[in-house]
Formats: C-alpha cells, sequence, structure tokens
C-alpha cells in the first residue's frame, strides 16, 4: 500500500482493522454508566403520570418517605427555582418555547412525564417507595393527533399557544408557480412517516458524585455530547461549570436519543449534590420507551411538477411535524432537515416547503438516527416511483434523468444548500449491475402473470452529514483533537467526538498511525471525559470522522512539522531538507543521515537543545471548523416476493452502493451501512409507536415495539463507490446514518412494486404482514 | 427474611443471603460486581442479561438470584480461559460483530450456546437462535458471520 503523505494517507488508512476497543467488550470488562458503583450510593425511581394530560391537585409523599431506606423524596415545588429548565437549543423564528422542567410542577402532558422523585438505599426500595407516592390528577382533555390538533377547538397542550402551533418555517427556491403552470402532470401523495423508538440497547441512566470539600461534582451519563451536558448542567443547577465534571463512559446506542439534555440529568445532580452521597438512576426499558426521545412523526403533503418525458419542474410540500408536549434539545430544527433534503439527488429548479410544528399529548420527538433526512428520502424516493409509475417510465430511467451530472458540482440546490461532491449515476449503475436489474424486470413480468408478488425496489439518496459549519448549527459544529506524542513514543488522541460504538478509537488510530509512521496499536484514543478532554461537540450527525477526524488528522500535521524541525536541529540542516520515511527523519538524497522517530521525540522532550522558538514537548490541539456540510450518496436496490398467503415480506436480494467519500476502515462502514439499513427495515415493515387517543403509549414495551431481530434481516450485499470530499483534507464524508436514508424507501418501493398488479399506489408504513395481506385479499375477495 | 444461596459463578463458590426477590442479573451484578452481564428491558425480550445456567443460555433477569441455588453459572467475565478468548468472543472480534457492545456478552453466550449442540450451523439456524438477543447496531450480519467463523474454529479444534 502506498505510503502516507500529508493529506493523501496511505499505509493504515483504508485498512479493515478489527476495533482495538473490541478486547474490553466482548470479555465483559468494559463500564457503562449503571456497572459504576460507588461507596454510599443511593437510587433514584422517579414517579411519572399515568395520563397523557392532567392538572396535578395535590402529591401526597408522606407514606414514601416513611418507606425503608428511603433518604429523600421530592416533587415539583422542590426544584421549583432551584433546577433550571430543559434546554432547547435550537433556533427557529418564533418558536414557541413552552416552560419544562425535570419534574412537573402543576400539570403533566405526555404519559410518563416526571412528577416526583424518591431516593433510597436500595435499587428495589427506590421502586417500591415510588409506587407509595400519591398523586391526585384531575384529567384533562388529550390530543394525541397533530391534525387534530390543529383543528379549532382542540384541547391546548400549553395554554399559552392555543392553536397548538410551535412553529412554522417555509423554505422557497425558484418559480414554483410557473413550475406547475408548465407541469405536463401533476403528482400528489400523502405520506406518513410513523413515530419511532430508538431503543439504544443500553437504556439511559446517570450516575452524580459530589465532592464537597472541592465542591466538584461528577457525573457519569450516557451521552452522546458530555461536554455539551456539562455546560448544561452547569446552567441549570448553578454549579460554576469549572466545577462540573462529565464523563460518558461507555455507551450502549444512541442514535441520536442520548443527543440530548435530559430531566434526569440535572436531577440525579442535583440530589447528589443535596443529599451529599452519591446517587444512581438507571431507566428502566419501560421508561425508555415513554419518556427518552421518539423520532419522525410526520404526516406529509407533497406534489411534483413533471414533464412527459420525465424532468421534474418543481416541488411542492407541507410537513406537518408532531413535536409531542414540549421541546428537547434540538426537537423543532430536526423536520427542517426534511425540507433541506427533499429535492434528493435531483434538480428541481422550483421548490417550496411549508413545515409546521405541532404540540400534542406524546412525549417530545428529536433526532433519531438521520434525523429529517429519512422523511426527506422516503419522500422524494416514494415520489420518484410514482412518477415513473404515472408516466409509466422505469424507476431508474426517471432518477437518472434528474440527476446532475459530475460536472456540476458543487451542486447548488433551489432550497440553498450546496452538494461538495457526487456522481449520483455511479452506484446506480453498479447496484442495477449487481442485482441484476434487466433480467429482474423481465423476470418479474412472467411472475406477474403466474400470480406472484415479485417487486423491485430503487432508492437513491444523497444526505447532509458532517455536521457541520458552525453558522448553521445550534451549539457549535466544529471539533477538537488534541494529540499527545508521549516521550516514548506512544501517542494519546483527545477527541470532542464521543463515539459509543462506531469504533473511533480504532479509525483515528489509524489517522494518527499513517501520520507518524507507527502502529495503531501505540495510540490511544480518549474521549468522553470533560476533565481530560478539551471542550467537544461530541457524536451526531455523521460527523466523527468528517469533523473530529478532520481535527485529528490536523493536529498530527502540527506535529508533524514539529518533529521534521526537530529532526532538521539534530541533523544540522535546514527542515525543508529533511523527509518523514518509514518512521526515520532522514536528510533528502542521503538516507544515511537520519534520525528514528523515537530519538526525534526523546529529543524534543529532554529539551537538551532545541531548535530557535521551540516549545519542549509534542503536543498539539486542532480545531476543525468545517466550511461545509459533506453530501455522502448512494444506491440501494431491494427484491422481494410477498407470501399471497401471509403477506410476508421475503427478501431475496438486498444491494447497498454507498459513497461515503474516502474510508478510513471499511470494516466499520460495512458495519454502520448494515445496522442501517436494517433500522430502515425496521421502519418500513415493523415498527410503530402508537398513541391511542388518550395519549397512551399501546407500544411501550419490546412486547409490542417490534425492533427487527436476526432473522427479520436478509443477507446484505454492500458495495461502493469513492468520491472524495472537497470539504476536508482527507475527503471523508461520513456513514453513520446513510443506511436508514438509503434504505428505508427503497424496500417501501419494492413492496409497493410487487403490488403493481392490484394497482395499488401506496401503503403506509410499516408495511405489517397484516396490511399487505389485507390489501391482496381486497382484490381476492 | 433473606434466603441462602449457593452458587458457583465462572469457576467460583459463592454463598450469599440475598432477598428472596433480587434478580439472578442484579445478584451477579451488584453482590458479585460481575457487571459484563447487562440488563436491557427486564422483562426477558432483549437477551442482554444472558448467562450460562449449568451451561444453557437463559435470561438472568427474570430468574430470581434463589431460583439459581446450586446451579453452575458461567458469565461472559468466565469465557476465556487462562488469558485465551474464546472463539466465539474471537469470531465476535474478527467479524466485528459489535458495536455499541452492550448486547454483545448475551450474543456470545446465545452463540456458543447453539455452538454446543449445533457444530456446523447454517445461517437460517443462527438467525433463529439468536431470536431472544436483540441488538440494535449491527444489523446481525457480522453477528452470523461472527459464529460461523468460531463454528468453523471450534470444529478444527475438536478434530
Amino acid at each position: 500500500m502506498a505510503k502516507a503523505k500529508a493529506g493523501q494517507p496511505g499505509a493504515w488508512f483504508g485498512r479493515p482493522l478489527k476495533r482495538k476497543e473490541d478486547p474490553r467488550l466482548i470479555q465483559g470488562l468494559a463500564h457503562y454508566v449503571d456497572d459504576i458503583q460507588l461507596s454510599g450510593m443511593l437510587y433514584a425511581s422517579l414517579v411519572r403520570s399515568p395520563y397523557a394530560h392532567a392538572r396535578i391537585r395535590k402529591i401526597d409523599a408522606s407514606a414514601a418517605r416513611k418507606a425503608p431506606g428511603v433518604v429523600a423524596v421530592l416533587t415539583g415545588k422542590d426544584i421549583d427555582g432551584v433546577l433550571g429548565q430543559i434546554p432547547v437549543a435550537a433556533a427557529l423564528p418564533e418558536l414557541r418555547i413552552p416552560p419544562h422542567f425535570p419534574l412537573a410542577l402543576d400539570r403533566v402532558r405526555y404519559v410518563g412525564e416526571a412528577v416526583a422523585v424518591v431516593v433510597a438505599d436500595d435499587r428495589y426500595r427506590a421502586r417500591d417507595a415510588a409506587d407509595l407516592v400519591e398523586v391526585d390528577y384531575e384529567p384533562l382533555p388529550v390530543v394525541s393527533d397533530p391534525e387534530k390538533a390543529l383543528a379549532p377547538g382542540a384541547p391546548k397542550v400549553h395554554d399559552q399557544f392555543p392553536d397548538n402551533q410551535a412553529c412554522r418555517w417555509v423554505l422557497q427556491g425558484g418559480d414554483v408557480e410557473k413550475a406547475f403552470r408548465q407541469a405536463d402532470r401533476i403528482v400528489q401523495q400523502r405520506f406518513v412517516n410513523q413515530r419511532l423508538i430508538p431503543v439504544a440497547m443500553e437504556p439511559r441512566g446517570v450516575v452524580a458524585s459530589y465532592d464537597a470539600g472541592r465542591q466538584t461534582v461528577t457525573v457519569w451519563s450516557s451521552t452522546q455530547i458530555p461536554h455539551l451536558l456539562k455546560t448544561q448542567l452547569a446552567l441549570m443547577t448553578g454549579i460554576p461549570e469549572t466545577h462540573v465534571h462529565v464523563i460518558a463512559p461507555e455507551v450502549g446506542g444512541g442514535f441520536g436519543s442520548k443527543l440530548n439534555v435530559y430531566g434526569e440529568e440535572a436531577l440525579v445532580t442535583h440530589l447528589a449534590r443535596t443529599l451529599g452521597r452519591p446517587v444512581k438512576w438507571t431507566e428502566s426499558r419501560r421508561e425508555n420507551f415513554l419518556v427518552t426521545i421518539h423520532g419522525r412523526d410526520q404526516v406529509n403533503e407533497i406534489e411534483l411538477a413533471v414533464k412527459k418525458d420525465g424532468r421534474i419542474l418543481g416541488l411542492r410540500a407541507r410537513i406537518l411535524a408532531d413535536l409531542g408536549a414540549y421541546h428537547q434539545l434540538l426537537t423543532p430544527a430536526i423536520p427542517t432537515l426534511t425540507g433541506l433534503m427533499i429535492e434528493g439527488c435531483y434538480k428541481i429548479p422550483a421548490v417550496r416547503v411549508e413545515y409546521i410544528g405541532v404540540f400534542t399529548n406524546k412525549m417530545c420527538t428529536d433526532a433519531y438516527r438521520g434525523a429529517g433526512r429519512p422523511e426527506a428520502s422516503y419522500l422524494i424516493e416514494r415520489m420518484m416511483d410514482l412518477v415513473a409509475l404515472e408516466l409509466g417510465k422505469d424507476p431508474a430511467e426517471i432518477r437518472r434523468k434528474n440527476f446532475p451530472s459530475p460536472k456540476e458540482f458543487p451542486f447548488a440546490t433551489t432550497t440553498g444548500i450546496v452538494y461538495d461532491s457526487g456522481n449520483y449515476t455511479a452506484p446506480l449503475d453498479k447496484a442495477l449491475d449487481l442485482v441484476g436489474y434487466k433480467k429482474l424486470r423481465a423476470e418479474q413480468q412472467k411472475a406477474w402473470k403466474q400470480g406472484r408478488y415479485l417487486g423491485i425496489g430503487l432508492s437513491t439518496y444523497v444526505e447532509i452529514c458532517a455536521m457541520g459549519p458552525s453558522s448553521t448549527m445550534p451549539a457549535g459544529g466544529w471539533e477538537s483533537a488534541t494529540v499527545r506524542i508521549q516521550p516514548t513514543g506512544k501517542v494519546t488522541v483527545l477527541t470532542g467526538a464521543s463515539p459509543h460504538g462506531q469504533g473511533q478509537e480504532t479509525s483515528f488510530a489509524q489517522i494518527v498511525a499513517d501520520g507518524f509512521g507507527i502502529s495503531p496499536e501505540d495510540v490511544v484514543v480518549v474521549h468522553g471525559d470533560t476533565s481530560t478532554v478539551p471542550y467537544g461537540i461530541g457524536t451526531f450527525g455523521s460527523r466523527g470522522t468528517a469533523v473530529g477526524g478532520t481535527a485529528v488528522f490536523q493536529a498530527v500535521e502540527k506535529l508533524k512539522q514539529k518533529l521534521v524541525v526537530m529532526a532538521a536541529h539534530l541533523l544540522g540542516v535546514p527542515p525543508k531538507r529533511i523527509e518523514a520515511r518509514n518512521g526515520r527523519y532522514q536528510v533528502k538524497g542521503n538516507p544515511k543521515k537520519s534520525k528514528t522517530y523515537n530519538e526525534v521525540v526523546l529529543a524534543a522532550y529532554v529539551a537538551k537543545s532545541l531548535p530557535k522558538d521551540f516549545e519542549p514537548g509534542l503536543d498539539a490541539t486542532s480545531i476543525f471548523e468545517p466550511p461545509n456540510y459533506t453530501f455522502p450518496f448512494g444506491a440501494h436496490a431491494c427484491v422481494v416476493e410477498l407470501d399471497p398467503e401471509t403477506g410476508e415480506v421475503k427478501f431475496r436480494r438486498y444491494v447497498a452502493v454507498d459513497d461515503c467519500g474516502r474510508v478510513v476502515n471499511p470494516l466499520l462502514v460495512d458495519g454502520q451501512v448494515q445496522g442501517g439499513i436494517v433500522q430502515s427495515l425496521g421502519q418500513a415493515l415493523l415498527e410503530e409507536a402508537v398513541y391511542d387517543a388518550n395519549g397512551q403509549l399501546l407500544t411501550g414495551e419490546l412486547m409490542d415495539y417490534a425492533v427487527p431481530k436476526a432473522w427479520d434481516v436478509p443477507w446484505l450485499e454492500t458495495a461502493r463507490t469513492e468520491t472524495p470530499s472537497p470539504v476536508n483534507p482527507m475527503g471523508v464524508k461520513g456513514i453513520g446514518e446513510a443506511g436508514t436514508i438509503g434504505a428505508t424507501p427503497a424496500i417501501v418501493n419494492a413492496v409497493l412494486d410487487a403490488l403493481r398488479p392490484l394497482g395499488v399506489r401506496h401503503i403506509d408504513m410499516p408495511l405489517k404482514r397484516e396490511k399487505i395481506w389485507a390489501v391482496m385479499q381486497g382484490r381476492q375477495g | 427474611m433473606k434466603a441462602s444461596i449457593r452458587v458457583n459463578v465462572n469457576g467460583q463458590s459463592q454463598q450469599h443471603e440475598v432477598e428472596p426477590r433480587l434478580l439472578l442479573v442484579h445478584y451477579l451484578r451488584d453482590v458479585l460486581g460481575l457487571t459484563g452481564t447487562h440488563v436491557g428491558c427486564e422483562t426477558s425480550l432483549c437477551g442482554a442479561c444472558t448467562v450460562l445456567l449449568n451451561g444453557r443460555a437463559v435470561k438472568s433477569c427474570t430468574l430470581l438470584a434463589v431460583q439459581a441455588d446450586g446451579a453452575e453459572i458461567t458469565t461472559i467475565e468466565g469465557l476465556a480461559k487462562d488469558g485465551k478468548l474464546h472463539p466465539v468472543q474471537e469470531g465476535f472480534w474478527e467479524e466485528h460483530g459489535l458495536q455499541c457492545g452492550y448486547c454483545t456478552p448475551g450474543m456470545i453466550l446465545a452463540g456458543y450456546d447453539l455452538l454446543q449442540h449445533t457444530p456446523d450451523p447454517s445461517e437460517a439456524e443462527i438467525r433463529r437462535a439468536l431470536a431472544g438477543n436483540l441488538c440494535r447496531c449491527t444489523g446481525y450480519q457480522h453477528i452470523v458471520t461472527a459464529i460461523r467463523s468460531a463454528a468453523r474454529k471450534m470444529r478444527a479444534e475438536a478434530r
């Protein structure tokens, strides 16, 4: 493999290296929040509302206070004026922000909202005592449907916002009226993008410990954003930020659900401080369903103005987003990403999107893997198939016709963003080739004649990731890295990214190893500890490698320059005459005159003789502020056959061709793609958070909410094309969310394609067996 | 009122007075400090708490510690022998069969259980054997290849 050089990664970059983090994880030696045991630790249990909407008349905690082992019981009144509000970082014009506290004061607005916290010396006793807290509720009318919430006379979630509208945002570009006037045809559809529950395998948890002498609190939380959490905890609790130390230990999956600041984090911190003992709270799975953020939940109306030949002239859409009862950190911002990405990978000269955010008596929605973009790709990719259907054309050809050509990049979209690089036909061609598209279409004709339901679904997607330029982000879009060469030559990396399964202890080590000509074995990546790691933003929005990794790359570059200066000094030549090769620093044209990496490193530390203006030591911090987002893309092809007896979707093939720019570690990329596709499969076929008219979550357990199991999943064939990003020096883009963005429409398109002989135009997700079966029966009966 | 239990965990005999309602998983985690066994749902549905009880994979979150009295238990901490990883652990490492790692101990032990009675499982048999274990990160494919790879290794070792 090629030798590493600046901006042109080499030896370790691109290798499918197995992960450095795995030995501890496969031996049960890793520590998640609930694994932390501190002496004298207390356990918190929350009392939660069984009503979706009710006034709190009275809370009687006397029996709970007397229960064995109970140390404290707090209600909303006890923290009123003591703990600040749960923060919302999203900024939208005229955004309505209702008060939102860790414990409800006098009214609850969704099932599961916390009204009291019980602290006891044992987790079982804490739960027992929580059951003894008597809350007198006066139930109020409930609204759990976003369209009903907007109707006149609907129950008011917040009295001060009588129309239940949280925000309205319009995005417009081009002459939409003209586009629709000039259209040969207008293709319309309404889509429901159902509410999903993230279900990270590790429920949330918080441990807080207060050091009264130093007046410092240490908080372990299962969070994706330890630094942002530190700042917010300081603001919420009034403890100076210098005295708040947050640790994200091993975090068992997040998918956006831990990209937040939750009431329990502030509450447990407050309890540890006031009680003077460590306090732990661990979410039950039931709580995880009820009170950790949900995803998606949009009702969309969309229409495309098209020419007979399949060219798209314009797009009009209305996004109705059910935000739930309050805002969490990014709640109202998520649907704006749907608007921004609604054009997909097509040239659509005129676009108008209206987004209305609605309050209902449900848990808040927020970022769930893909966060607004899966909704966008689903809309436009379903619409491309409907355009093909209405015009009697091939779905692949309709897509191809509307792609910008590779020469048009960077490509400015009508919604006002700039796609960094792209070649959209490349993955489509590859996917069609791998799946044997032409043959399949021929086979399909025969199958249909035999009464078999064979379907082929395509999706060509583009996503916005590597979030992002700070000017467009709610709380900074940069990332930090400190690279520290130790005197022995081993390297410690401190990254502001906060991986929780992505594998950046390995991929960042690969980047560093290339830079210094050492082995990844000699690199340790530290993350998730605000006392050790300089301020950073965290891991979400497929930003870890493209933003965090770039910061690492830049810090390495700084140190490489310093090493060259030191080597030149030791060898008595000007720095420009030094070249780094195979871990040695040698004089150009005279390789015998050289110093090893270790000799140069040691010389920088012992500092007996230093070059002019050379600071001893080898420690460099870099902060990467991305000039743009990156825009990975790809094509997925899905082949299904439906069982006419049961409605079951039987997968024949699934081919994913993704382009995430240059790849640091293909093993990790495959893992991200596969995991994402399966979450997509969950949305397409199985998962659905159902609230009834009373605001009760009917799918509040794993028994009722169908997370895909191993047997639900077909063999996934993955391939790649590689179009480097010009946004960062490594040319990387990001891959964490591509699966959830690309796959959902491919699967749904395949099922609907299979049902074409029945004249079925659309079925809303999830495409459960009974829905498909009923459609088939309708025809047969 | 507490009950006395005697169990053998990872080759070490243990005797404790426990509350009759104490779940086995909390006994392992909180009393013995073996936190490699995770709690993912408390309802037997996710499999993060899977351990081997007398050689078979069970969910320790819906078993009381007193029910395990007299049993031999292996947790993820007890799978590697003399510093050598078990082939199923090696398989998960080599095939990238894990991401966040939370379901992993349960997955590994479920895979171990399968290979005890099915040394050469098909893809479908592996997927079926994992029916009681959820993973939200990997999409399962690398878990399937991990168990297959372990099966190959174990058959080779048995020869």
